[in-house]
């Protein structure tokens, strides 16, 4: 009886010992042979076909390419907003539902709901997972400030440029401190200026908060511009044409666009991208 | 508030302008009183029988407020049921359209008929006619959601009744009060078709569709005139007090509200 239980006991131990283990290694986002289909029967209603993709923590990586590529859809996928067909997702281990606490998505257009303040729209995470209204406040506070909107906090978001908008919702979503951000072409309604200067802000929360991000985007430079790595995909159905690593040095900053190396990368990228196009 | 100002100054002196072309046209084709009564002898009426008229004001504003309340209450319970599910709203829409087609006049005396006159009955008639325009709008309010706002609430975990009460339900807000400004306008015509056929047992304390019958009966032409302003005004007061409403809860974030406050 009591060797039973020793060897049992033995047996926990060595399982929370692997799981010690396989959280260290288990990347941020593992996708294996990810296919949508919308419907059964016609096959060219295949969206995304056999994605593989594996992000390791920390690591932001952009997904570029022309549309009908279905970089959306991929990015639904992950969120598990959408149901997968075939294939599996996981992030940090869980499934994409279980996964949705340390996990927040930011959309193309800001999302904010009119009739709240800044404020309230920034805790409304917070006040849906049940944390106390004074305990809520006081972090959304503090990300409102981290974004540099603590003095806008009590406005309505029509008050707010598109610029100020895109900052709440980022904010929104930082509240919640999430391990990993979705983002699903988030600046692309901004002027090139507030998107330059939401782009640095973006790389330096990270740096602060250490989150992985998956970004999705139709811009060359802002692609190049934040991420460590960047995937193009190809269309009609949906896979990996291209895995280029971006290795700019961190801090990026307004400095960083006017070197050289980014220039080159802006170059190979695009080259890649116009290459998926032609077809 | 200055354009309002010049707008009432505008308003009020049309008014006084076809006061005075409807004594102008009494005094050329020399009209009997009972025909057409001058500005002069309806407002006479109005202070003689000034207690009647208050009455039956009194009670067609209760009717036609009581009759909207309730169909406020049933109309958002029956849209919240139709937000559920896009097969009961299938199922159960095409009779609200009935509901707004059926004539309201013919639908009347049956009810009269069926529940007795009075106050109860009248209301039930302008319950009937305000219940579409609260149904239709409500529930368009509460399905037009941005799916993005929806999936926003989902990656939080968010329960179906969050999303109803923190999303959907002030989402369909500005909705709702377009229903109720409907509703609002045709709540009055209801309760005085009501009383029409019958919305009182005794002389003298029925509301104004009740004494506008009597009056032209004894051919009172000018409280008649009375009654027919008295009901504009009534109205009007309720359709104020739904802009002032409106204005109240959206003004701060809904651009539709926000409008009135620039004027």
């Amino acid at each position: 009886m009591s060797t039973g239980a020793v060897s049992k006991e033995d047996l926990t131990a060595a399982a929370a010992n692997t799981a010690a283990v396989s959280t260290v290694v288990e990347p941020a986002i593992a996708i294996k042979g990810a296919t949508k289909r919308y419907g059964t029967r016609t096959p060219g209603a295949t969206v995304l076909d056999g994605i593989d993709l594996t992000v390791a923590k920390k690591e932001f990586v952009s997904i570029i390419g022309p549309s009908g590529c279905g970089k959306s859809t991929l990015l639904k996928l992950v969120a598990g907003l959408n149901p997968i067909t075939k294939g599996s997702i996981a992030i940090d281990g869980m499934t994409p539902e279980a996964a949705r606490e340390i996990v927040s998505f930011i959309f193309q257009d800001a999302t904010l709901l009119p009739w709240r303040t800044v404020r309230q729209n920034v805790v409304l995470g917070l006040e849906l997972e049940g944390v106390a209204k004074a305990r809520r406040n006081e972090k959304a506070d503090a990300v409102l400030h981290l974004v540099g909107l603590a003095h806008v906090a009590d406005k309505f978001p029509r008050e707010l440029s598109g610029g100020m908008k895109m900052r709440v919702s980022i904010a929104r979503a930082l509240a919640t401190r999430p391990k990993v951000l979705l983002l699903d072409e988030p600046f692309a309604a901004l002027d090139e200026m507030t998107r330059d200067r939401i782009n640095e802000d973006l790389l330096r929360l990270r740096e602060e908060q250490g989150w992985t991000a998956l970004f999705v985007t139709h811009s060359v430079a802002e692609a190049v511009f934040l991420s460590t790595r960047i995937i193009v995909l190809a269309p009609h159905p949906g896979r990996i044409a291209h895995d280029l690593a971006i290795d700019l040095p961190f801090p990026r900053t307004e400095a960083t666009r006017g070197t050289p190396e980014f220039e080159r990368y802006i170059v190979e990228v695009s080259r890649a991208l116009r290459g998926v196009s032609a077809r | 508030m200055k354009r309002i100002g010049i707008n009432l100054a505008t308003s009020l002196f049309i008014f006084g302008g076809l006061l005075l072309v409807w004594q102008g046209i009494i005094w050329l084709f020399t009209l009997q009183p009972y025909l057409l009564p001058s500005p002069l002898r309806v407002a006479q009426s109005v202070v003689e029988n000034f207690s009647s008229l208050m009455t039956s004001l009194g009670i067609t504003a209760v009717e036609a407020a009581g009759g909207l309340a309730a169909s406020l209450v049933v109309g958002i319970l029956i849209a919240l049921l139709f937000a559920q599910s896009p097969w009961v709203r299938k199922m159960f829409y095409p009779y609200t359209i009935l509901l707004q087609t059926v004539p309201i006049v013919a639908i009347a005396p049956l009810i009269l008929m069926w529940f007795g006159a009075g106050l109860g009955s009248v209301m039930l008639v302008t319950f009937i006619i305000c219940l579409a325009p609260i149904i239709a709008n409500t529930t368009q309010g509460l399905i037009s959601v941005d799916r993005n706002m929806v999936d926003l609430f989902l990656m939080h975990n968010a329960s179906r009744p969050q999303v109803l009460l923190k999303l959907r339900m002030p989402h369909a807000l500005p909705s709702i009060f377009t229903g109720i400004r409907i509703s609002a306008g045709i709540a009055v015509i209801g309760a005085i078709t009501g009383e029409l056929f019958g919305g009182a047992s005794r002389v003298g304390v029925g509301g104004i569709g009740y004494a506008i019958q009597y009056a032209s009966s004894q051919l009172q032409t000018d409280y008649l005139f009375a009654l027919v302003l008295a009901a504009s005004v009534l109205g009007f007061v309720f359709f104020f007090i739904t802009m002032f409403l409106e204005w109240y809860f959206l003004h701060q974030w809904h651009e539709s509200a926000r409008s009135l406050d620039e004027e």
